[in-house]
């Protein structure tokens, strides 16, 4: 069986990201940048199912500029078999980035395909779901466990309130929620080991896919704040004010 | 359209927010109920402020409907609409961006506000950045953000009620069982007060027993970051944050609660937010209105027994 899985480069979820000043656009340069979060996630699920025997090749996927290099490269370090760069310099909406990864599906030929289920830039959580809809096939958001049995993908899933276990069949579009497991560590040797891994690069304008997007991004600001509030001294002083001020009867 | 959540004798209350939202486009506006036995449910939408008709679609396999079905179905009648639009709540997110993909348009996750003119405003890069966002697409399909818009009504509507005929199962899932948690407190996501507890809380003992009796006296629901849910002192269900529930309550207390971005995601947008914290420093009271410097365990104790006096 065959895994695919999408590895976005974004920020580090530290970083407080802030708008430039003309509002054009956000101001990404110096800073720290990485494999999202969640993708860690779906990279370690694959992994593991590797490791169980389930699985016999991991393809990593990342779409974005020559610098994504660095985050396919942790993959690889992390354990995956093969990795892809779908080239460009535009930035692009989920509905292009799943066209995308759908030409490389229809290449690669998955059994499962693993994304995150956020990106930390985007904070859109639509590109898997995208992709299964692209596909007509099933899918699995949110899952914080999955197993395979045979043709069958059990996996429990984060709802509202709670959880939910469905049975998928394959092949399948996952997303992984930061619960599914415990990214292991990437050690030096085996990212040294990574650097000497060549990564297969494919040019987006040669996938024949429309990306072109009907939602523009007229500016971007900083979110208005919160005002500064006040400290109290105590208990008392904090129930007095809230009824006091805010009209809260407690 | 508004995609409807419910439980099958309840609409979830966000779903007044989203209707409250679809309202600013000022046409006709429909409401699609996908649900197994869901007459009772449709005759009272039908009373729900402004909408125009109520689309059933009532079969056995839609009990819990599975986003292949749900989207299935949404993206089939969706041809018709000018816009699309959910509550921003995980059983919306599974199926809208799956809808969109079958439409072939692009979608707005989270909407914070809607200026006119199919122009929206929604937070990106974990709530730090506001994108001003126009969508020249034929179809807008989003999620909105439910309380920064009004919740309509249930009393004046007199919608019509259209039944119509469910494809049959597509059969690429199957749905086993559900699992939520029991609690005699409030829903997390409705609440109007919510206590939450960090890592300081140390057990998942301390944690209920320093802050039940607040939740009990405030009759708050309990949230949690998810360094306390990791740590598994506080069930994963009531994560607060990015990762986990967003809430707006009328008024928030962090106890022992850093303050780090993706927690503050979930709850800045509370009428009243209140800190404890034993670090004067800690980046929580830059988004408290009143703010405490206090050790935890002797603050909350304290609140509890004044609270239930008062
Ligand atoms: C991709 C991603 C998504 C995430 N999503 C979420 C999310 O949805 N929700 C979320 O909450 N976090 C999320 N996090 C984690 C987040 O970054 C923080 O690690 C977490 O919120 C910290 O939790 P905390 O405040 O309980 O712990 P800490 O940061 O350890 O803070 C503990 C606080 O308690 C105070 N304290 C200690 N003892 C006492 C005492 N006796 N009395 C009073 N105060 C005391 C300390 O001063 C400190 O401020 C996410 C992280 C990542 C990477
Ligand atoms: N440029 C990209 N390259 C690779 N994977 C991506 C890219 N954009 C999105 N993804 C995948 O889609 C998931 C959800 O992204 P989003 O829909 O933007 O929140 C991410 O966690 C990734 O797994």
């Amino acid at each position: 069986m065959k895994i695919l899985v999408a590895i976005k480069r974004v920020q580090d979820y530290n970083i407080k990201v802030q708008p430039k000043s003309d509002g054009s656009d956000v101001d990404i340069e110096g800073v720290k940048m990485g494999v999202n979060p969640f993708d860690e996630n779906a990279i370690e699920e694959a992994i593991r199912l590797k490791e169980k025997g389930v699985v016999s090749e991991i393809v990593g996927v990342s779409i974005g500029s020559s610098l994504n290099q660095d985050v396919l490269r942790q993959g690889l370090a992390m354990g995956v078999d093969k990795a892809i760069l779908v080239e460009t310099d535009k930035v692009l909406q989920p509905l292009a980035i799943a066209k995308l990864i759908k030409k490389v599906v229809e290449k690669e030929k998955p059994d499962l395909i693993l994304f995150g289920k956020l990106a930390l830039d985007s904070d859109a959580g639509q590109t898997g779901q995208m992709l299964a809809g692209l596909l007509n096939c099933s899918q699995g958001t949110f899952a914080s466990s999955v197993e395979i049995k045979g043709t069958e993908v059990f996996i429990t899933r984060e709802i509202d309130g709670g959880t939910e276990s469905i049975v998928t069949k394959l092949p399948v579009v996952l997303t992984a929620d930061l619960r599914l497991n415990e990214p292991r560590f990437v050690k030096l040797p085996d990212l040294m080991m990574a650097r000497k891994k060549s990564i297969e690069t494919i040019k987006a304008d040669d996938l024949g896919v429309d990306v072109s997007s009907k939602l523009k991004t007229i500016n971007v600001s900083e979110p208005p704040q919160r005002k500064e509030g006040i400290k109290v001294k105590d208990i008392k002083e904090l129930l007095q004010k809230l009824n006091d001020i805010e009209g809260i009867k407690i | 359209m508004i995609l409807a959540e419910h439980d099958g004798k309840k609409l979830n209350n966000v779903v007044f927010n989203a209707i409250g939202a679809a309202e600013i486009f000022g046409g006709s506006i429909d409401l699609l109920i996908i649900g197994k036995g869901v007459d009772e449910l449709a005759r009272l939408a039908s009373k729900i402020d402004g909408v125009d008709k109520i689309i059933k679609f009532d079969a056995p396999h839609l009990e819990h409907p599975l986003a292949e079905d749900a989207a299935n179905i949404i993206s089939e009648i969706g041809q018709d609409y000018r816009v699309i639009l959910a509550p921003h709540t995980w059983f919306s997110r599974n199926i809208l961006p799956r809808v969109a993909a079958l439409l072939d348009v692009s979608m707005i996750s989270d909407v914070l506000k809607i200026t006119g003119d199919n122009t929206y405003i929604r937070s990106t890069y974990a709530g730090n950045v506001h994108a001003t966002i126009k969508s020249d697409e034929p179809i807008q399909v989003f999620t909105v953000h439910s309380s920064k818009f009004k919740a309509v009504g249930l009393n004046g509507g007199d919608a019509l009620i259209v039944d119509s005929k469910a494809p049959e199962p597509l059969n690429l899932s199957r749905w086993e069982k559900e699992r939520k948690i029991e609690s005699d407190r409030p829903p997390l996501i409705n609440a109007k007060v919510v206590i939450s507890g960090g890592r300081s809380l140390g057990s998942a003992e301390k944690f209920n027993e320093v802050l039940s009796p607040l939740a009990d006296n405030l009759g708050a629901a309990i949230g949690a970051t998810r360094a306390a849910v990791d740590a598994g002192y506080a069930p994963n269900e009531i994560q607060v944050g990015q990762t986990g529930v967003v809430v707006a309550p009328e008024l928030y207390i962090a106890i022992g609660v850093s303050g780090a971005n993706q927690h503050i995601y979930g709850m800045k947008d509370s009428r009243v937010v209140v800190a404890i914290n034993n670090d004067p420093d800690a980046t929580i009271f830059q988004f408290a209105d009143y703010g405490l410097v206090a050790d935890l365990f002797e603050a909350v104790p304290e609140m509890a027994t004044l609270v239930s006096k008062t």
